[in-house]
């Protein structure tokens, strides 16, 4: 399996993408694989102030709740609403329809401190 | 804990890369392909689960039926040859040990099926407690067992079994002779999931045959291999409980909803009978009630139950239920409030409203 290229990784599971200054962050195929079907998906509302790697918000399977942790710190300035009433796309597409939330960055260079799809790979590969 | 447990499959899934995960100890699949596809499997057509982790516990003599009947809460004397029996082994406290069935194999020998997690604690609690001509013996490295549970359960296996005809299995009662391909089976009809079925014990080394055996010949009709996963939500749905959340050593089976299967009146005294008798009698002080979101959220095993501002229990169980799509749990909460129509369920700092609901949440729809 290898992660798309042009997006950056945490540990975490989550996947971010440059956007116009802008950061649009989802969680990786790999987790919701890990996570199986997705039937919740609680994120903050639109002005929330997120902080790098605090949880801004979980996803929940049929089994588990996992948190999601903030790649980045940063004023949330989008929501995917989409996934209130459909949580399973997070399965469906993960890099694509669910997405979860854009950030307005405190310091868009913060990304760069991210892994990249050739590192989160290979942590992947390992566990 | 010592070493991690496999069941007599463990071959088969490491050989098809099945994930396994660790369940009190032993080796098993959450899933093979999805949670809710092999829910809905069992719901609509048939799905088989590995259930060789649980523990398998002879008990024989002549004194067998008197032993029992002091150790377990449902009357034993009334458990014909050929049947099987639910019922609940507790403490003086009334607290329950485990949750089990009893297999009536002869007028003087029993097999007691019981929790994986539970086994040693059982099986030493018996030892324990012996008395007169009774044998006690934890056979349950000897037997492997499957369950094939759905609406298409009996078709998909009466192909495979030549010498009798499962329609004359009752509900609850059991063969020890079938003829199954090329082994030989003890089938009960009864199961885990609210749906009709049966549980097969076979020897441990027949495991992997008879499951390989089953699952090919029921792909047609839509059969599918199921894990632990939606075993869960299944009996959860069906409101079956589920020893370590329903039921505990500081939960009684009044408590938990089960009184129908605590015989007060039975001849034979036995432990916790008089704590069960007044509870009964005067009301538990807590009861098992099943609970509906209002508001968005899922509410989980351990999660607190309040009215108000005042803390009245915790969730059991819960989940998004897979066929109703609700969020819905049980809780076990202080008995004054089991008539409140709304409570609030804590989900991380928030409480967020539910309502009560009646049990169980899925019943299946009789033919």
């Amino acid at each position: 399996m290898s992660s798309p290229k042009e997006l950056r990784y945490t540990k975490e599971h989550e996947w971010v993408k440059v956007e116009d200054g802008k950061v649009r962050i989802g969680i990786t195929d790999f987790a919701q694989e890990e996570l199986g079907d997705i039937v919740f998906v609680e994120l903050p509302e639109v002005g929330t102030e997120i902080t790098a790697n605090e949880p801004f918000g979980s996803v929940e399977s049929v089994k588990t709740v996992s948190e999601l942790y903030a790649p980045i710190s940063g004023k949330v300035v989008e929501v995917n609403e989409e996934l209130n009433d459909s949580p399973e796309l997070v399965n469906e597409s993960p890099y694509e329809n669910a997405w979860l939330i854009i950030v307005e960055p405190s310091d868009v260079k913060d990304v760069d401190n991210l892994l990249t799809a050739e590192q989160y790979d290979a942590m992947i590969s390992e566990s | 804990m010592d070493k991690q447990k496999q069941t007599p499959l463990y071959d088969v899934y490491k050989e098809k890369g099945v994930k396994l995960i660790d369940f009190g100890g032993w080796q098993l699949p959450v899933q093979f392909t999805s949670i809710k596809e092999e829910h809905l499997a069992v719901r609509t057509k048939a799905g088989l689960f590995d259930v060789s982790h649980m523990g398998e516990i002879l008990v024989s003599g002549k004194n067998s039926e008197s032993f029992l009947q002091r150790l377990l809460t449902n009357d034993v004397s009334k458990l014909a040859t050929g049947k099987a029996q639910y019922t609940l082994m507790c403490n003086e406290e009334g607290g329950t040990i485990d949750d089990l069935l009893v297999y009536r194999l002869s007028p003087t020998t029993f097999l007691l099926v019981v929790n994986a997690a539970n086994t040693y604690k059982d099986y030493h609690w018996f030892l324990k407690q012996k008395s007169g001509d009774v044998t006690i013996e934890d056979k349950s490295d000897q037997y492997g067992q499957l369950a094939i549970q759905g609406p298409f359960a009996e078709g998909i296996l009466q192909k495979l079994v030549k010498n009798i005809s499962l329609s004359e299995i009752p509900f609850f009662g059991f063969r020890a002779d079938v003829e199954i391909g090329e082994v030989k089976v003890m089938v009960s009809r009864s199961g885990y999931t609210g749906e009709d079925g049966f549980e097969l014990y076979c020897r441990s080394e027949d495991t992997p045959y008879l499951w390989n055996l089953i699952l090919t010949n029921g792909k047609k009709e839509g059969l599918l291999p199921c894990g632990l996963g939606a075993r869960d939500t299944l009996r959860f749905e069906a409101c079956l409980p589920l020893y370590g959340q329903e039921l505990a050593e500081d939960i009684s089976p009044i408590e938990a909803g089960l009184g129908f299967f605590v015989k007060t009146n039975k001849e034979s005294d036995f432990f916790g009978k008089d704590v069960l008798q007044k509870q009964k009698q005067e009301g538990s002080p807590r009861k098992l009630v099943g609970l509906e979101m209002i508001d968005r959220g899922i509410p989980r095993h351990g999660y607190k139950v309040y009215d108000d501002e005042r803390e009245i229990g915790f969730i059991t169980s819960g989940t998004q239920s897979p066929l109703l799509k609700k969020n819905i749990a049980l809780a076990l909460i202080d008995a004054h409030y089991a008539t409140s129509e709304e409570m609030y369920v804590e989900i991380r700092n928030k409480k967020l409203k539910a309502k009560i609901v009646p049990t169980p949440f899925y019943k299946r729809k009789k033919e």
